[in-house]
């Protein structure tokens, strides 16, 4: 696993928003897989609850975001440090309908697990045309 | 002939052609990131124990071994790969998975039957004492009146 894949990305700053926090900003790193009626999204987040995440659908743009409390060691000198605490944020579009009150999230060890059923196809109507 | 040959490629060998190649080649090489692993650790320390954190998300703690001799501290574990029923497309796959282990020299002997770990939200901490006879001992000076 010792790829340059498995770093945490920290996000471009955001042009239009700015943040109040002075934190960093990182992509989570996704899986997203299609079934048949549903997408199911898995991001890493360590240091995520279910209670410090959200999740917003606005129109066909999905967005993670998730707020991380740093581990702080008082008294302690840092020896060696390979990665830095900060918050998530990544946003997805999405192509198909999705049905939004049946959207599923779960955080289990750090990643949050999304369950999006894609919504009753619309019923194509067809027009005939009547012979004049 | 020699120079009409070479010619023929369009380009004729120049120094400073190579020399641009090397520095970027050179460049490239020291940009990359170092030591890119999974997971990532942060090490804390005083004088009475450390602490080590790491970033396992997706890490079954059941799967998650630490072991310690001395100043060595090992982590190893395994992360699973989502598996894809039939009928399930994959759109992306960032997220990696598979054995890792890391290794760790602390700064001092620790106390292996006192280190605690927990695991949770993804992050892993492990607390580790310093072993009793590593501590530094402070030694009076008799005074000789």
């Amino acid at each position: 696993m010792a790829d340059k894949e498995m770093q945490k990305r920290e996000a471009s700053s955001p042009v239009e928003t700015e943040r109040t926090k002075t934190m960093k900003v990182f992509i989570p790193r996704v899986d997203i897989c299609e079934t048949e009626d549903a997408i199911v999204l898995l991001a890493d987040m360590p240091g995520v609850d279910e209670k410090s995440v959200d999740i917003t659908l606005e129109k066909n743009v999905l967005t993670l975001s998730g707020r991380v409390e740093p581990v702080s060691c008082e008294g302690y000198l840092a020896a060696y440090a390979e990665y830095e605490a900060g918050d998530y944020e990544r946003a997805f579009t999405l192509s198909d309908e999705i049905d939004r009150d049946k959207i599923e999230a779960s955080v289990k060890d750090g990643v949050l697990k999304l369950t999006l059923p894609k919504a009753e196809p619309v019923k194509l109507r067809k027009i005939s045309v009547k012979p004049a | 002939m020699f120079w009409p040959e070479i010619g023929r490629y369009g380009r004729v060998w120049s120094p400073w052609r190579e020399m641009e190649r090397l520095q970027q080649d050179v460049n490239r090489l020291l940009s990359r990131e170092s030591a890119p692993t999974f997971p990532a650790v942060n090490i804390w320390a005083s004088d009475q124990d450390v602490i080590v954190t790491a970033e396992v998300p997706g890490v079954d703690p059941a799967n998650l071994d630490i072991t310690v001799a001395e100043n060595i501290l090992r982590l190893t574990g395994s992360r699973k790969p989502e598996e894809l029923k039939p009928g399930e497309v994959s759109h992306r796959r960032e997220r990696a998975s598979g054995e890792f282990t890391r290794s760790f020299r602390l700064p001092y002997a620790v106390d292996s039957g006192k280190v605690e770990a927990s695991c949770e939200k993804g992050i892993l901490k492990v607390r580790l004492p310093r072993a009793e006879e590593d501590k530094p001992r402070k030694i009076a000076i008799k005074s000789q009146k």
